[in-house]
């Protein structure tokens, strides 16, 4: 109990005079709080381009492609085939027709705003399930697209981060102008990155014939899945992919967001150390400027663990109170910070918001509590061993 | 250059704090070294692309193919030295996640447009024989440990087979290096004639024209009669210099350079920190000292000068020694991962711009203490001591 109470009077002295000893202490703090910062900032990047991809999947979608294809654009399908897919067992119908949608997906140049570059962004043609395969989608603006017409409605994400399209202007690619008539919102996710038209103009558009490159079917349940696989792998005319669109989307976010995983855990880690060495420079200068006041405590009675203990506690109040900082500062700057980058796996681009979770702030917490824990550690060892005499003398 | 050994014990006095900060140092150029090795790859070769040399590709968007009768008409505009073409494969090998660029293309004229790469004479032409040779970049041959001869099967995405099949295979006739250390060699070339005539879809198209300016010809010229040549045609082009071609494609990234860029920030505002305060933490311990040097004769100037030094050689010693380190784990990931991030390339540049940030942050951690150490007057400093 005794040096429970000796513990915190130590503390407690040495909290109280820490302003004398501002400078080194903030250079603890401010390294500590750029370690956070730049964890959380990166690594937001990557939560939020997950979650912009994860939201787009419900569990109880299947998307069918080519066998092998890997991604929309790549894929291919006839007209044939995707009647064998969406007249096959365990799919939901609405009266007698097949909840479904078979889709194109090209992609188109368009400016960002802001900038004069072209972007490649995606230009889907659905047929009219789209919105019923499809979980939290709705018209937010305007109005749907007709059949046959050369109109589209815009993803919320993609009309504010690409320029020109507005509800009511036209806009050009290659030989044809198209109108846009209304937005579309999808809780965020990269649905709403892509322009929707009808699937049989762009067909024409694009000169493809009658020819599909996905199809959605909403499943009765999520255990239909299996059996849709098998029914269409035992079917000679047809070659495909079944996965839920969860999974699809999840396979097509790991790429980028190992990526910046890969680069910016290895960038937390070596930036830690560097606050590591921060701190011990901090918290050592600050063992020596109290020498003579750890020594007079040690000359009145006090033992060598609270003067230890002190000091472990004050590098880590120092460390966490940069965490805090840095982790406060991540969070109002890049939280909901809007970029669009291309996603290699579907060549076209995907807006998403960075994403400040809770798990990311208390990870970082975490990283600062062990780089006080570290960076007070031996500083406080040479504390609690100081002779008592010699630094007494220096008096 | 004779304070030398004065610099160097005074560096040493205390030598945990001395260590510590040159190991923060260290950490923070060799982050500097792997962040600006990994924000090369994202400009995607916009360095190494040659003004000489035009792309042409549809205006839609690079996905839309262009037919094969253009190459006829692009070759014959006034101004245009040679053409080949090129395609996107979109095939992987083994495994999906072993994905790399493999490109149908015409074998001579694609070495001719591009005489960075070298290949053996003999293995080129063994190439150009062989309807289903294929030539692959050292890098890759690297990394998959392939041999000429080897047979390699690649899984096609794209495209299919006309008898159905997804698997193509190919023997490697030859490997081909970049004369250019920055240009990647991640990516394969086969012939065009048997990509054409085993698809399954799309015969008669290619994926983008390359072409080579006549020596003196203006190039945006060329580009802007070849469009115009192609106007109102249900393909229309647009044709770039390969530099704002591969810059425009970098760019499609977005906002990820100034992200490192602000990160980079980050960084050197706290090393900054770290050693200014060490350096200033020194010197204020040492005023006595220092008041010692200029009563024995050291002037202002040599007072400031030494602890000037003093910080830059701290700069320095840490510096170095992270860039250094940094240096062979971007020749390591290089070499490692060349296939899925090529491009991965230190340049003297960076390096450059990484001892001009070496010498401007020792002076600028060194220069308040060693303002102060000048103007100290030797009386109150020797009092205080």
């Amino acid at each position: 109990m005794k040096s429970i109470n000796q513990i915190i009077a130590v503390t407690a002295l040495n909290i109280r005079n820490l302003p004398q000893r501002i400078g080194g202490s903030l250079v603890a703090v401010v390294g500590v709080a750029a370690v956070v910062l730049v964890f959380a900032a990166v690594l937001s990047m990557a939560k939020g381009f997950e979650r912009t991809m994860v939201n787009a999947g419900s569990t109880d979608t299947a998307i069918v492609m080519r066998s092998g294809s890997t991604a929309e654009l790549n894929s291919g399908l006839s007209n044939e085939q995707v009647l064998i897919v969406t007249n096959s067992e365990g799919i939901m119908r609405d009266g007698d027709e097949p909840v479904a949608s078979a889709e194109l997906y090209v992609v188109v140049d368009i400016r960002k705003k802001g900038t004069n570059d072209d972007a490649n962004v995606p230009l889907r043609g659905v047929q009219a399930g789209a919105f019923d395969v499809r979980k939290n989608i709705s018209l937010a603006e305007g109005r749907m697209f007709e059949t046959g017409k050369n109109e589209f409605i815009v993803g919320r994400a993609a009309q504010s981060e690409f320029a020109g399209l507005d509800v009511g202007s036209e806009i050009r690619f290659g030989q044809i102008n198209w109108q846009v008539v209304g937005v579309f919102e999808a809780d965020g996710s990269v649905s709403e990155s892509e322009l929707w038209t009808d699937v049989r103009v762009l067909q024409d558009v694009y000169r493809r014939g009658n020819s599909f490159q996905s199809v959605r079917v909403k499943l009765e349940n999520e255990a239909a899945l299996k059996g849709l696989q098998e029914s269409l792998a035992a079917d000679p005319r047809i070659d495909a992919d079944v996965m839920t669109e969860r999974d699809y989307y999840s396979g097509q976010a790991q790429g980028l967001s190992q990526f910046i995983k890969m680069v910016g855990y290895p960038l937390t880690i070596l930036m830690a150390i560097g606050a590591v060495f921060g701190a011990l420079n901090s918290m050592y200068a600050s063992v020596t400027v109290r020498g003579k006041e750890i020594a007079t405590l040690r000359a009145l009675g006090f033992g060598p663990m609270p003067v230890l203990f002190s000091t472990i506690i004050e590098s880590t109040l120092l460390a966490l109170t940069g965490g805090i900082i840095g982790g406060g500062l991540a969070f109002v700057v890049f939280n909901g910070f809007r970029v669009s980058t291309l996603n290699g796996a579907s060549f076209s681009q995907v807006v998403f918001d960075f994403a400040v979770t809770p798990d990311l702030l208390w990870q970082g917490l975490i990283a600062a509590l062990i780089i006080g824990l570290v960076g007070g550690f031996f500083p406080a060892i040479r504390a609690a061993r100081l002779p008592v005499a010699q630094a007494l003398r220096e008096l | 250059m004779k304070y030398l050994g004065l610099i160097w014990r005074n560096a040493w006095r205390k030598k945990i704090r001395t260590s510590l900060t040159i190991l923060s140092v260290l950490v923070a150029f060799l982050l500097f070294a792997l962040l600006s090795a990994i924000g090369y790859a994202f400009k995607s070769g916009a360095d190494v692309a040659a003004a000489e040399r035009l792309v042409v590709i549809n205006r839609i968007s690079l996905i839309n193919p262009l037919p094969i009768s253009y190459q006829s008409r692009i070759a014959s505009t006034p101004g245009v030295e040679s053409v080949t073409h090129a395609s996107w494969f979109g095939g992987y090998y083994q495994e999906p996640r072993n994905q790399f660029a493999q490109f149908p293309t015409v074998a001579g004229d694609y070495f001719a447009m591009y005489p960075e790469l070298n290949i053996p004479e003999e293995q080129l032409e063994a190439f150009a024989k062989n309807r289903t040779g294929a030539v692959v970049g050292h890098e890759l041959a690297t990394q998959f440990g392939w041999k000429v001869g080897d047979r390699i099967p690649i899984q096609a995405t794209i495209w299919t087979k006309a008898d159905g099949g997804r698997t193509w295979e190919f023997d490697l006739e030859g490997i081909f290096r970049n004369e250019d250390p920055r240009g990647s060699t991640a990516f394969m070339l086969f012939n065009y004639d048997y990509f054409e005539e085993a698809r399954a879809f799309g015969k008669g198209t290619v994926g983008w024209y390359i072409l080579r300016v006549e020596p003196g010809a203006n190039p945006v010229e060329i580009a802007n009669a070849i469009d115009e040549q192609f106007a109102n045609s249900p393909s229309e082009t647009d044709t770039s210099t390969e530099a704002a071609f591969a810059a425009s494609f970098a760019k499609q990234f977005g906002n990820i350079a100034l992200i490192v860029t602000m990160i980079l920030g980050a960084v050197f505002f706290t090393l900054l920190l770290v050693s200014g305060n060490t350096m200033s933490q020194s010197v204020r311990e040492r005023i006595s000292e220092l008041a010692v040097l200029k009563t024995l004769g050291f002037s202002d100037r040599s007072v400031l000068g030494i602890v000037l030094s003093e910080s830059i050689l701290i700069m320095f010693i840490g510096g170095i020694l992270g860039l250094g380190i940094g240096w062979l784990l971007v020749q390591g990931m290089a070499q490692q991962m060349g296939a899925f991030l090529p491009g991965v390339y230190l340049s003297p540049l960076s390096m450059l711009v990484a001892l001009s940030i070496m010498i401007g942050a020792g002076v600028l951690a060194g220069v308040f203490p060693a303002v102060k150490a000048m103007r100290l007057s030797i009386v109150d400093a020797l009092a205080r001591g």
